[in-house]
Formats: structure tokens, sequence, C-alpha cells
């Protein structure tokens, strides 16, 4: 009889200290904001300089195609499905930084955080959870694309590129195809244990998907086959998407079709980042 | 009242069992300490006392609760000092434990009020505004105690803390972490280091294998499983076998070293003078109390585990 009455004591005890100081006082903040704002605190430090280049990257960009390429095309067909080259060319920029951004910040920064400064660790010995860590980190990318995105799109503006008042959905755009590779990028990040796999994957899929994603050339001028896999690039949907935007052009079936496909993307691989997340962290 | 209940605790990964069904309680005001060799499962128990591994069996529970529904819930009253150092290297002092803060959802100007106190506390004020990659081995280990201080928690939970320190930063940390303990903060603390356990821990359980094999305080320990006084007798090299069956019945137990035998007597001088009225003599010899390392060394064997 005496154990149980004082097991039995000792729990409603632990229960009535457990709820006197749970009230802590909080700002109301969901918990992966707070993994939100640790990634944001990275990048300010180093803001101007991210800002300025943000600026020079698609000025080079356009100076060169608008004035090396798009001149000879031009010259020679008469600009691409109606559209100048440069103004063809143009809004890739969205879809393309989108990946940029996105496969960079999921890749070393991600390890890192596992391996060296072990700062998730850290974060998952106080409230936040994986859960949290994920959602917070895709945030950060989206924001961060998303702040690029704006400086982007008024660089288009300026260089007279931009045909349709949907153009301001652009950054937009950008988040969606950053999404559909951060994800997925992240989940096979929380895999690895070394950076080994990383310029691989640069060089193998990064760099191919940049190349054969209708990007500089309508898919139209690949043969049948290449059509059906550039299907399965991301990057395609999300330089389709842009272009729709930034012209006015395309159907909203078609456009659906792309956006969907990212947006899939993105729910598949953020469901395996936050078990993957979860299978590292929890063990 | 117990802040921390297990019972037959167990982790798994795949056929690896690093926890085998271990029972603890752990109350308000002790600092307790897990003992055991590299491998005897003490990390993976930190890992589920901090709530944030789940445990594979077992019950546990942490500050009343469970932590396999409650973890953020209990993680915001617990301070963890992880083996691995794992402050944010370009941040100052000061930014990591704010940062750090910020995980815990305090407003700034709180977190701000209590850094201040802690690097105080942890002698770092100072170089509050240094980046933590210029600190030494002992600094960055109190840095990580004032971290794992801000959130005031309820227990502090220590996986090695003194662990790669020289002798003057492991006083240091000592000295600091007896200070929390005399204001009443609860400790559980991981070490391999004896003096550790005996300095910081009121009670403490002794791990080998996933299991746990003495439970105690540290003179009930020793008292327990070792005997008050020890004879260390060197004989030269190779000349210890024939020696140690000659010496036998002297002591409640003879251990055989390569380079000396350890007689577990009540009475060392007595069993040292029986020795010389043997006509035995050793090139030295040594008189000394048991200590905590005889009891963990008895208890989880000499053989060294990799």
């Amino acid at each position: 009889m005496t154990t149980e009455a004082t097991d039995a004591r000792a729990a409603a005890e632990a229960t009535q200290v457990a709820t006197t100081r749970a009230e802590q006082p909080t700002l109301g903040w969901a918990p992966w904001r707070r993994a939100f704002w640790y990634h944001a605190a990275f990048w300010a430090r180093t803001w101007r300089g991210q800002v300025i280049s943000s600026f020079l990257f698609p000025v080079l960009y356009l100076a060169s195609m608008g004035l090396g390429v798009g001149k000879l095309v031009n010259h020679h067909s008469g600009g691409v499905s109606g559209v100048t080259y440069l103004e063809f060319v143009a809004p890739a920029l969205l879809a393309m930084t989108g990946m940029q951004i996105a496969s960079n910040e999921s890749m070393w920064p991600i390890l890192a955080s596992f391996k060296w400064t072990r700062s998730y660790w850290t974060a998952v010995s106080t409230p936040i959870t994986p859960r949290d860590l994920v959602i917070g980190k895709l945030s950060w990318v989206a924001v961060h694309v998303a702040m690029v995105g704006v400086i982007y799109t008024c660089v288009l503006e300026a260089f007279q590129t931009l045909l349709s008042p949907w153009a301001l959905l652009l950054p937009l755009a950008g988040v969606l195809t950053g999404l559909a590779y951060a994800a997925p990028i992240a989940a096979f990040t929380a895999t690895q244990e070394n950076e080994k796999s990383f310029p691989v994957f640069y060089r193998f899929a990064i760099i191919p998907m940049f190349l054969f994603s209708g990007s500089f050339y309508p898919i139209s001028q690949l043969p049948a086959w290449l059509r059906t896999v550039v299907q399965f690039v991301p990057l395609y949907h999300g330089v389709a998407i842009c272009r729709t935007l930034a012209l006015g052009q395309g159907s909203i079936a078609t456009t659906g079709y792309h956006v969907g496909v990212l947006v899939a993307l993105t729910a598949v691989g953020t469901y395996l980042c936050i078990r993957n997340f979860r299978k590292r962290l929890e063990a | 009242m117990s802040l921390v209940a297990a019972r037959g605790l167990v982790k798994r990964f795949g056929d690896f069992t690093a926890v085998d069904g271990i029972d603890f309680e752990i109350y308000r005001g002790e600092s307790f300490g897990f003992l055991g060799p590299n491998g005897a499962g003490k990390t993976s128990t930190m890992k589920m006392v901090s709530c944030i591994s789940p445990p594979t069996a077992g019950t546990l529970t942490v500050l009343g609760q469970d932590p396999k529904t409650k973890g953020p819930q209990i993680r915001a009253r617990l301070g963890l000092v992880p083996q691995e150092d794992s402050l944010e290297l370009e941040l100052s002092a000061m930014d990591n434990l704010i940062m750090y803060g910020r995980y815990f959802d305090l407003p700034r100007a709180e977190i701000k009020r209590r850094a201040t106190e802690l690097l105080e506390f942890t002698q770092l004020s100072e170089r509050a505004n240094e980046k933590a990659d210029n600190f030494s081995g002992g600094m960055k280990r109190r840095l990580t105690i004032a971290r794992s201080l801000i959130s005031d928690p309820d227990l502090l939970i220590l996986d090695e803390p003194t662990t790669g320190l020289d002798p003057q930063a492991r006083h240091l940390v000592w000295e600091r972490l007896y200070r929390l303990k005399s204001e009443g903060v609860t400790l559980v603390i991981t070490t391999h280091y004896m003096d550790e356990a005996e300095q910081l821990c009121d009670r403490l359980v002794v791990m080998d294998r996933g299991k746990i094999v003495a439970e105690g305080a540290p003179q009930a320990l020793i008292q327990q499983h070792s005997t008050r006084e020890v004879l260390e007798l060197r004989f030269g090299m190779n000349g210890h076998s024939p020696r140690a069956d000659a010496v036998a019945d002297l002591a409640d137990r003879v251990e055989e070293l390569p380079d000396r035998l350890l007689l577990y007597v009540g009475d060392g001088d007595e069993a040292l003078a029986a020795v010389h009225a043997r006509g035995l003599a050793p090139q030295s010899a040594l008189v000394r109390r048991s200590t905590l390392e005889d009891v963990f060394l008895r208890l989880t064997g000499r053989t060294l585990v990799d």
C-alpha cells in the first residue's frame, strides 16, 4: 500500500510542478519561425554583398544575352516564338536562380549544421523539433529566393523584357521552383555523412538541367525522346511558368500542370525531408 | 520527488542494444551521475533523458511528463551540455547565448539580461564580444554551460562536461557546477572520470554494456564493492604471479596487474607488515584508501572497450 501511495503522491506533485512552470511568457511565435530566424541571421551578416551581386548578375546576364546571342538569333530568325530573344530568355533567369539558390542552400549548409557546427543538434535540445527545422529552413529558402526574385524582376523590367502585368508574380514562380529543388535536395542531404556526392550532383544533375530546361531555346527544338525526359526536370516547369507570366502567353491548363508538378515535388520533398531529419536527429 | 523516472528503459539501433532495460530515479536538488566506460550506453541514456531521442521500449517520465507527447514542453525546462561542443564559432559569446535563448522564445531583453549574468558566472564577461572561434577548450565548455543555463532550467544535463580539458579548466568547471548544485539546480552528469564523480555526484549508477551494474552514493559504493584500503606492491617485471599466491590469504581480494599487485585489505599497513614478515621484499609498496576507481574497474573490468 505504502509504495503505491507514495507513487501516486509523487505523480501528483510532478503534475503540479509541470503545470505551474509551463506558463512561461511567449511571444506567440510558432517554433518553426525561430528556426527561420536562425537561418536568416546568418544571411543577414553578409547581406550587402549579396544584394549587390543580386543586381550585378542579371545585368551582366541580360547584357550578354541581349547584346550577344540575342543579336545573332534575331538577325537570323527574327526572334523566338514571336518575341525577341532577350524577351524569351530573360524570364528563365528567375527559375534558374531559384534552382541555384535552393540547391546551394540545401547541400553544404545543411550538412554543416549536422556535422560541423552541429547547429541542428543544438536546436533540437531546445523546444525546437526536427519538423520546425525543416519548415524554418524551407521558409528561409523561399524568402531568400523571393528577395532576389524581386530584385531580378526590377532588372528585367529595366531591360524592358516584361510584356505582361502577370510579371509581378515572377518572384513567386522563382520561389516555387526553388522549393521544388530545396525540399528534395535537403531530404537527400539529411542522409549524407560527407560532402562527396555534392559536386557529383552538381555536375551530373544541376548543370544538365540548367542546359536542357528550355531556358535558352524552346524545347520543340529537341528530339521527341529528349522532350519526354525534360518533363521530369523541375527547372523546365519553372521556366515555363516564368515565361508565361512575363510574356502573357500560354494557357491556364498548361500553367496549372507546371505549377502542379512543382507543388507535388515540394510536398513530397518536404515530407521526406521531415522524415529524414527526424531519423537523423532523433537517433 | 523524482524529476526523472525510468523503468525498463531500452534503446536499440538496429541489432545493437545500446541501453538494455535500465531503471533509475533522479530526485529534485540532487546531482546524479552516470558512470561507465565508452560504449556503456551513457550518451544514449542522456539523449533519452533530454527528450531528443525516443526510447525503444520502457517508460520514461521527465519533469512529470511523457517525452513522447510533451518533448518540446519538457525541453523548454531542460539545460543540455552535449559531449561535443556545438557553438556557433562565427558568433560572439554573447550572440551565441542570444541565438540559443531565442529558440526558447524568451523576450530579447530578458535573454540579454540573463546572458550578461551567465557570462559573469562563467567568467567570460571580458570576452563577451569576441568570436567563440578564438576561445580555448575550457572557455568553449564554460560558454556551453552558460548557454545551457539561459532558459533557467529545472534540470541540467551534462554529458562528459570536462573531457579534454586541462586541470585548471576542469577545476573551474567543477567549481561552477558545485555552485549551481548548492543553489539547488538538479544536475545529471555522465563521466568516466572517477574524481569528477566523487566531487560532484550525490548518487550515481555505474553502467556497463547497456546495463546498470551498481547504484548508490560514492562512499557507499566504495564500502559495498571494495575494502577500506588498498596495498599496491611492485616486485619488478614478471615477478608477480608467484607472489600473488603467497599473499592471497592476507587480503579480501588480490588483483594482478602487469606492473603491480593490488591487495584489497581493511588495514594496509598491517598487511604490508605481514608481507615483510613472510620475507617477501617488494621493490616498492603503497598504502592508499579505496577510491571509486577501484569500484569502477572491479565492476566494469580492466579490458579496453573500443
